[in-house]
């Protein structure tokens, strides 16, 4: 218990913070903070497993919450029959063509030796099966999207629940990782953040420029819920009682009936939005909990002790006779999954897919930003990292305007100055970043809550 | 004539703006050679710190411009890089006494150094955006052509026009000048080979009596004028915004990687690989094959290899095939 009390102090802190926005601003936006708090959370543990357990840079979490994400997408949009029928079977073929590549390729891998002729003929293989794909996909593709393109034009997808997809979305960008983890991991790491980094670039380009298979910039929205409708909320018998019943308080002091009831409405429509939210943080708190224990309990296996090992000295773990290429494929594996259930769980929230919002300042730098802030090595400390720097990214600009306005107070309302000022005050959530980041990695290079080993 | 017609259109759609990105490209890639070869970083505040560069640049043509000085035919924005280039230079000397110093001192990991651009760049990025906004701006002002399309038809008959921007021909001539300077400093001075044995063996050129302080002072300085003059040129061709800055870091990294990252010849050549290369695959050669081949053969499609969208994504590519198959680059990285 006690040596857990910094912990245990960080969060209450925190928690407190959420709290007090939750008095002065509002329910609505304290809950939507704490709900981006968790989904960073799952995306800073994702981080940390690579970053802190194994010591991989991956700057490519852009691109696997961006697959998450398209996972959402594929798994929850009901099928669209037209665009199937018109182009369905040249994006099978093709597919198929694409796996017959794959698996020419190796074959001529394998079974010939090195030499400039197998280089040619692999070159050969791809460029024209690159080729007879592009002949066979550009009409089925013309075909899907031009089934009814201001609404659907793409092949739309299974039409299951959409909390499938938070499964699906970490096979998607574990996939991904396990592809790039086989090609890449053996760069030095500035190398790797470098190729994670424009990886990720590619994904969103094919992503945003896909439109059969993801619409593309025209945005996929109106997507499944596993949460309630707010509208069928506010009709609901139950839930209006409820509400009556959290503000009989406020409602007895209203004597006049119609008064009454318009205020009841009004609590109704706030309530609705919140009890929303409610199911969302639950169901992330849900995430993070199982994913917490099972980080925890894979940092204190013989595993955890391994990758450790690994971490610290590479020569000497591979001279013990633990696989270090095997391991650090498994863990960019799982961390890139963690981050897709993280994408998953974002568009899930939002109800919509919009790749062009995909940027690495926000999913890749911020991400490492909680990493490092939190204390990279230890779960708590991601986890807490993910709060406290989300909480400030959004909190910046209030904070900045309070700063702007105190330190310009002698000036007039109209002094050029002054107006810029308050003009830029978006931005100063930038500079706050920079500035934590810069202090953190300065006079407490270990984060916040840093690494503590112990042996149980 | 057909045949002439092609080139001229190859010419104007490929390689005169291939030239132009390119040239910007390596100016930034010999930015982050120079950092990465000296002060062992990977630096990914390279974007933002051109985007600073620029910003003053602007700042001062905006001043110029009220108090009514101009170059005439050229863009007044070239009187202000000397001023830029100043407060670059004091901006990233500022930087380094704050941050930098301090983990080189301490021998730091290179990863953490890398870490701490990051901080650096959101630092900059929002010192950028409040001073300036973070919309599109336009700084040229002069003549905007050298020679037009029309003119250019008028003049020799051909179907197809060859259109110059002075702006092109402005920044392939400040890199060629730039350039060669610098090669001429690395290779002829005594101040440039010492940087070079710096960069070779750190702890042999500090036994040879090379002050370290001085060596990492004129990196900074020299960083400060490719950063200023990289971002000014790419500004003025096309436009000035933050976000675009930020981005364009990207295939600056992928032109210093595959040229072989601490060359700053190969980060040269690197920049106009990419540039060439991004150009090349995403043009659509249509109106080529139209000159060139008989009636009967022409194309129906685009003859396009790949989409435009994919621009970004075929520089990256080629990185990440250079980076798999060849990691020291096309010229054997890491010596200055």
């Amino acid at each position: 218990m006690r040596k857990n009390l910094n912990v245990i102090a960080a969060y209450s802190i925190m928690m407190g913070l959420i709290i007090l926005v939750g008095i002065f601003q509002s329910w609505n936006i304290a809950l939507s903070i704490f709900n981006l708090c968790l989904i960073s959370a799952v995306m800073t543990m994702g981080a940390n497993i690579q970053w802190g357990y194994a010591g991989l840079i991956n700057f490519g979490i852009m691109g696997f919450t961006a697959l998450g994400g398209l996972a959402a997408v594929l798994i929850s949009v009901n099928p669209v029959q037209e665009a199937w029928s018109a182009g369905g079977t040249n994006i099978l073929l093709s597919l198929f063509l694409i796996i017959g590549i794959v698996l020419a390729v190796r074959f001529v891998l394998k079974r010939y030796q090195k030499s400039k002729i197998r280089n040619y003929v692999i070159a050969a293989i791809i460029i024209s099966g690159i080729i007879i794909i592009r002949l066979v996909s550009e009409p089925g593709i013309e075909a899907i999207e031009e089934v009814n393109p201001a609404r659907t034009g793409f092949l739309g997808g299974l039409g299951l629940p959409i909390i499938f997809s938070w499964i699906v979305g970490a096979f998607f960008a574990g996939g991904l990782a396990f592809v790039i983890g086989k090609v890449a991991l053996g760069l030095r790491a500035d190398y790797l953040a470098i190729a994670t980094l424009l990886i990720s670039e590619i994904v969103i380009a094919i992503i945003k420029h896909e439109d059969w298979l993801t619409r593309g910039v025209k945005n996929v929205i109106g997507l499944k819920r596993p949460a309630p409708y707010e509208v069928n909320l506010q009709e609901t018998e139950w839930f209006i009682n409820l509400v009556e019943k959290f503000n009989s308080g406020k409602l007895a002091l209203i004597s006049d009936l119609s008064e009454r009831q318009a205020a009841l409405n009004q609590f109704v429509i706030e309530g609705s939005s919140v009890f929303v939210k409610l199911c969302y943080s639950g169901l992330f708190l849900v995430v993070v909990i199982i994913l917490l224990i099972l980080t925890q309990k894979a940092l204190y296996s013989p595993w955890g002790r391994m990758m450790r090992a690994i971490r610290d000295n590479e020569e000497a773990a591979n001279a013990m006779g633990k696989n270090v290429v095997k391991q650090h494929l498994l863990i960019f594996v799982l961390g890139s999954a963690i981050v897709g259930i993280a994408g998953a769980m974002l568009v899930t929230q939002d109800g919509l897919f919009t790749p062009g919002s995909y940027r690495p300042l926000r999913y890749t730098f911020l991400i490492w930003v909680m990493v490092i802030v939190g204390g990279s090595g230890n779960n708590f400390g991601a986890i807490l990292g993910g709060f406290v720097v989300w909480f400030l990214w959004i909190e910046a600009a209030p904070i900045g305007l309070y700063l702007v306005n105190l330190t310009t107070a002698g000036l007039e309302d109209t002094h050029f100055l002054k107006v810029h000022l308050i003009e830029s005050v978006p931005y100063f959530r930038f500079l706050m970043m920079g500035i934590g980041l810069l202090l953190i990695m300065r006079y407490r290079p270990k984060g916040i809550l840093p690494e503590k080993i112990e042996i149980k | 004539m057909d045949f002439l017609n092609a080139i001229i259109l190859l010419l104007n759609y490929i390689f005169v703006p291939a030239l132009a990105y390119g040239s910007q490209l390596a100016i930034g890639a010999i930015f982050v050679t120079l950092i990465y070869g000296i002060l062992r970083f990977a630096n990914f505040a390279t974007g933002d710190m051109m985007s600073f560069g620029t910003m003053v640049a602007i700042l001062f043509t905006w001043y110029f411009q009220s108090l009514g000085l101009s170059l005439g035919f050229l863009p007044t924005a070239l009187l202000a890089i000397p001023f830029a280039i100043l407060f670059m230079g004091l901006y990233m000397l500022v930087i380094d006494k704050f941050v930098f110093k301090y983990y080189r001192l301490n021998k730091s990991p290179p990863v953490q150094l890398a870490m701490v651009s990051i901080g650096v760049m959101f630092v900059t990025q929002a010192v950028v955006r409040i001073i300036i906004g973070p919309s599109d701006r336009r700084f040229f002002d002069g003549e905007k052509f050298l020679i037009r399309a029309n003119e250019f038809k008028e003049m020799t008959g051909l179907n197809e026009g060859l259109a110059i921007k002075s702006t092109q021909v402005i920044t392939i001539v400040a890199t060629i000048i730039l350039v060669s300077t610098l090669f001429w400093f690395l290779n002829k001075t005594k101040t440039g080979k010492s940087m070079r044995a710096y960069s070779d063996n750190e702890d042999l050129a500090l036994l040879s009596g090379i002050d370290p302080k001085r060596i990492v002072m004129i990196t900074w300085m020299i960083a400060a004028i490719l950063a200023t003059i990289g971002g000014v040129l790419y500004g003025l061709d096309k436009s000035f915004k933050p976000f675009t800055y930020f981005n364009n870091m990207l295939p600056i990294f992928a032109a210093a990687i595959v040229g072989g990252i601490g060359n700053p010849f190969g980060a040269f050549l690197g920049g106009y690989v990419i540039a060439f290369s991004e150009i090349l695959l995403t043009y659509a050669y249509k109106k080529f094959f139209m000159y060139v081949l008989p009636e009967s053969m022409e194309p129906d499609g685009l003859i396009q290899l790949l989409s435009t969208d994919y621009k970004f994504a075929v520089s990256f590519s080629i990185l990440v095939i250079v980076l798999l198959y060849r990691p020291s680059g096309i010229f054997k990285g890491k010596i200055l």
